[in-house]
């Protein structure tokens, strides 16, 4: 990225602020499926970006964001390891949930409330998945990673996100047809 | 090919992420191979019940304020950004204050960092009121002549459907008290706006991407115009959003 020096001295912090602020929804979204609450999820993300910019002249230039997720995925598991209060398989409530200002229109209420209704079931399936499988799923289809940057976060070949991701998938597609209750039949 | 490879691989293709040799194969496989048939079927399925827009989380403004004010600030930028923040802190205040311009009296040294400030009040404003667009249209051979008369110069407007950016349509604005061409684009659920002013003593600028209260800016200059990005998308996005417009410009 070009122009490092807008905001100001053009120092270490603002260099960071610039390539890493701009990534903290992709960041927390990931917190908030790693972690049990929405206020764990805030002290990881936290201390993920506190530990970044401790450990920002380590970082080698490319995306900054599968760095900054590694980052928040190691501070999650230190949180889960240090803490056995914490338990690793996230109960996501469903009213906090976001929600964009903004929306299509060409959509009914009725439809949009369905809509709803199917995202909230699959909040909860893929937040009640093993968390090895979880970060893979809200790595690729939510947060929008390549594989390759999925390796580079769970820090593991990419045949192994291949595996790992076609497991996943064929978890949460049972969960997901069992929570259907059959009435839409795959 | 067998079964197993293909449960995998099967994955790579609907993401596409395999190649075009392996992605026949798997195809190959599949036509023949009822199981893995279905198989495809369901994870297509699945996917279109996974829709990101709703499942993302938006990070809490008070988290932002929080990782801002730990880490070291530039001594430059600090006052000012505070007296920002407690603008908005102000709420529902805040949108009176972006209409009366009151955000425009934090003084700053910085001209890049004033013209931030500005593009993103209006890209709040533009989402605010029902004042998002004058002219309403996805047509590139309508928005255009609309502008004429009512600027100085006639503004560049890209179709960009194909490229996953819809056009919306086209309004007036106003950056550092000067009128300018705010042209919209829809990304998903997400609103652009693109502000170009006419700049035709100045030369190429190369694009930089800034954040400034959970939008990112990116901004660049070329064919003598200035331009800036507004929205809510990843920085990523919208320099992918950039570099399309850049590129349909050059044609």
């Amino acid at each position: 990225m070009a122009g490092g020096t807008e905001l100001g001295d053009g120092g270490k912090a603002a260099r960071f602020k610039q390539l890493a602020l701009p990534h903290l929804d992709d960041i927390y979204t990931l917190a908030r499926y790693l972690m049990r609450s929405a206020s764990d999820a805030d002290d990881a993300v936290q201390e993920c970006y506190l530990r970044a910019f401790r450990h920002f002249d380590t970082f080698r230039g490319g995306p900054i964001k599968p760095w900054l997720m590694a980052i928040l995925r190691n501070v999650c598991h230190a949180a889960f390891s240090a803490n056995a209060r914490l338990v690793y398989g996230a109960s996501l409530s469903q009213d906090d949930a976001a929600d964009p200002v903004w929306r299509e229109t060409n959509e009914t209420p009725e439809q949009a409330v369905v809509r709803r209704d199917e995202s909230d079931t699959m909040r909860r399936l893929i937040g009640e998945l093993p968390p090895e499988f979880r970060e893979v799923i809200v790595l690729r289809e939510i947060n929008d990673l390549s594989y390759r940057d999925i390796a580079v976060v769970i820090e593991a070949p990419i045949g192994t996100v291949m595996s790992r991701l076609a497991r996943a998938r064929g978890m949460l597609r049972d969960a997901w047809v069992a929570a259907e209750g059959g009435s839409e039949p795959l | 090919m067998n079964c197993e490879q293909a449960s995998i691989l099967l994955h790579a293709m609907i993401d596409g992420e395999l190649d075009a040799e392996n992605a026949r194969e798997v195809e190959a496989h599949v036509a023949t191979c009822a199981k893995c048939a279905t198989e495809l079927r369901d994870m297509q399925r699945m996917r279109k019940a996974i829709d990101p827009a709703v499942l993302r989380y938006d990070a809490p403004s008070g988290l932002r304020r929080s990782i801002e004010g730990k880490l070291p600030a530039p001594a430059s930028a600090v006052a000012s950004r505070r007296a920002m923040l407690r603008g908005f802190a102000l709420g529902a205040a805040a949108s009176a204050l972006a209409a009366t311009g009151l955000l425009m009296i934090v003084t700053r040294k910085d001209e890049d960092q004033r013209i931030l400030d500005q593009v993103v009040s209006a890209h709040l404003r533009s989402l605010q009121g029902e004042h998002l667009t004058d002219v309403v249209s996805s047509d590139q051979h309508t928005v255009k002549p609309w502008f004429n008369g009512r600027l100085d110069a006639s503004p560049p407007v890209m179709d960009l459907t194909a490229q996953g950016f819809t056009l919306l349509g086209a309004r007036i604005d106003y950056v550092d008290a000067k009128p300018v061409a705010a042209i919209v684009y829809r990304r998903r659920v997400h609103v652009i706006n693109l502000f170009c002013e006419p700049a035709p003593n100045s030369g190429e600028r190369t694009a930089s991407v800034q954040s400034l209260h959970g939008f990112n800016v990116r901004s660049w200059g070329e064919k003598g115009i200035n331009l800036w990005a507004v929205s809510d998308i990843s920085a990523d996005e919208l320099g992918d959003f950039g570099e399309k417009f850049a590129a349909a410009l050059r044609q």
